[in-house]
């Protein structure tokens, strides 16, 4: 979903860098308000890991394929704001580097697929867990769900840009429906791909899961008392 | 389900990289090469003429390939672990630049903070 130079206007294009430049600001703060020692490494692994799973394009339909955002990956193992500043430094490398993604368009791509993906995305994740039950299954489910939603509200920013500063005239009811489309397919394989991987760190090393810190913080005080029963999970 | 038993937190970063680089430099080449959802709506509804290339076209790892390498899964794959290496390189930057500056308030006298105080 990496938005190329010229598809939105120059002047939509920066608007969407000021704001993306705010939210990062915002995540940074917010990054050096909250973040633990453990996450520091974390959040390059999952930065790393983000960029490799990026490059493996799916087919989905006739003649089209999708990529993982990583939005929701991040902002369950690292948090939000930590997890959008990850999907931020990916969307940084592609631009400068691997020429993925335009470079006037980079503040757009970063509202679209860091802060709309980690920070919207993360807020559909809490509103699951609510539902879900209290487990590490209810997280996975959590986890694949609000990825795949996560593609859609990123393709939703994309139409909405698009009718601010869209070129090349095709109507915005066109965009809407083609890009919400494909998407949702896309969400798929977002999902899943999400519910793996959060499902493996969580067979690893649960503490490492900041969207199921919750879960950790009751069995902690726990293990005394159902010592007997250690093989349940 | 394995239990109790946690991986160590050297071993764990050592997993993922090498899984990174694993999928960057054996998996990416099999990829789809079709246009991601947003190229093909583009192409489909006629706006993808307005693309620009971009100023960094002509990097050496635009477009996921190396420049004067011919093979193209090798090509590929070289650039996926070139980008791995970069982006952890960046994000080293970033986040050891952020936990500096956190450890560097959480030790410093605060009036603000009662020692022991969960950070």
């Amino acid at each position: 979903m990496h938005i190329p130079d010229g598809f939105i206007d120059g002047s939509t294009s920066a608007a969407a860098g000021v704001v993306a430049a705010g939210g990062v600001a915002v995540c940074l703060k917010k990054a050096a308000d909250t973040m633990q020692e453990k996450q520091v490494a974390m959040a390059g692994l999952v930065s790393a890991f983000i960029f490799a799973v990026q490059m493996l394009n799916f087919p989905v339909a006739s003649g089209t394929s999708g990529h993982l955002l990583g939005g929701v990956l991040a902002a369950v193992l690292v948090g939000p704001w930590v997890g959008a500043l990850c999907v931020s430094v990916v969307l940084f490398v592609q631009a400068l580097v691997f020429a993925d993604g335009g470079i006037s368009a980079l503040g757009l791509n970063v509202v679209n697929m860091a802060l709309v993906t980690a920070l919207g995305g993360y807020l559909v994740f809490r509103l699951l867990r609510l539902v879900l039950s209290r487990t590490n299954g209810g997280v996975v489910v959590a986890s694949g769900i609000a990825g795949g939603l996560s593609v859609v509200l990123a393709s939703l920013a994309f139409t909405a840009e698009y009718a601010i500063g869209g070129t090349g005239g095709v109507s915005v009811t066109t965009v809407f429906g083609a890009m919400v489309g494909v998407h949702t397919l896309i969400g798929i394989g977002e999902g899943i791909i999400t519910a793996l991987t959060v499902g493996v760190v969580l067979a690893v090393r649960p503490d490492l899961v900041y969207g199921a810190s919750d879960l950790r913080r009751e069995l902690e005080v726990r293990p005394a008392l159902v010592a007997t029963s250690g093989g349940m999970r | 389900m394995r239990t109790g038993r946690r991986a160590g937190i050297a071993l764990f970063a050592v997993g993922a990289v090498v899984a990174a680089l694993l999928l960057a430099a054996f998996v990416s080449p099999f990829a789809s090469s079709q246009p991601d959802g947003l190229n093909k709506v583009a192409i489909d509804k006629g706006f993808d003429h307005t693309a620009k290339h971009s100023a960094v076209a002509d990097g050496p790892l635009a477009g996921y390939a190396v420049k004067n390498v011919d093979n193209e899964s090798v090509s590929k794959g070289l650039s996926g672990v070139a980008g791995v290496a970069v982006t952890l390189l960046v994000a080293g930057a970033l986040f050891g630049g952020i936990g500096f500056v956190v450890r560097r308030r959480m030790n410093a006298p605060s009036a603000s903070r009662p020692v022991g105080a969960p950070g």
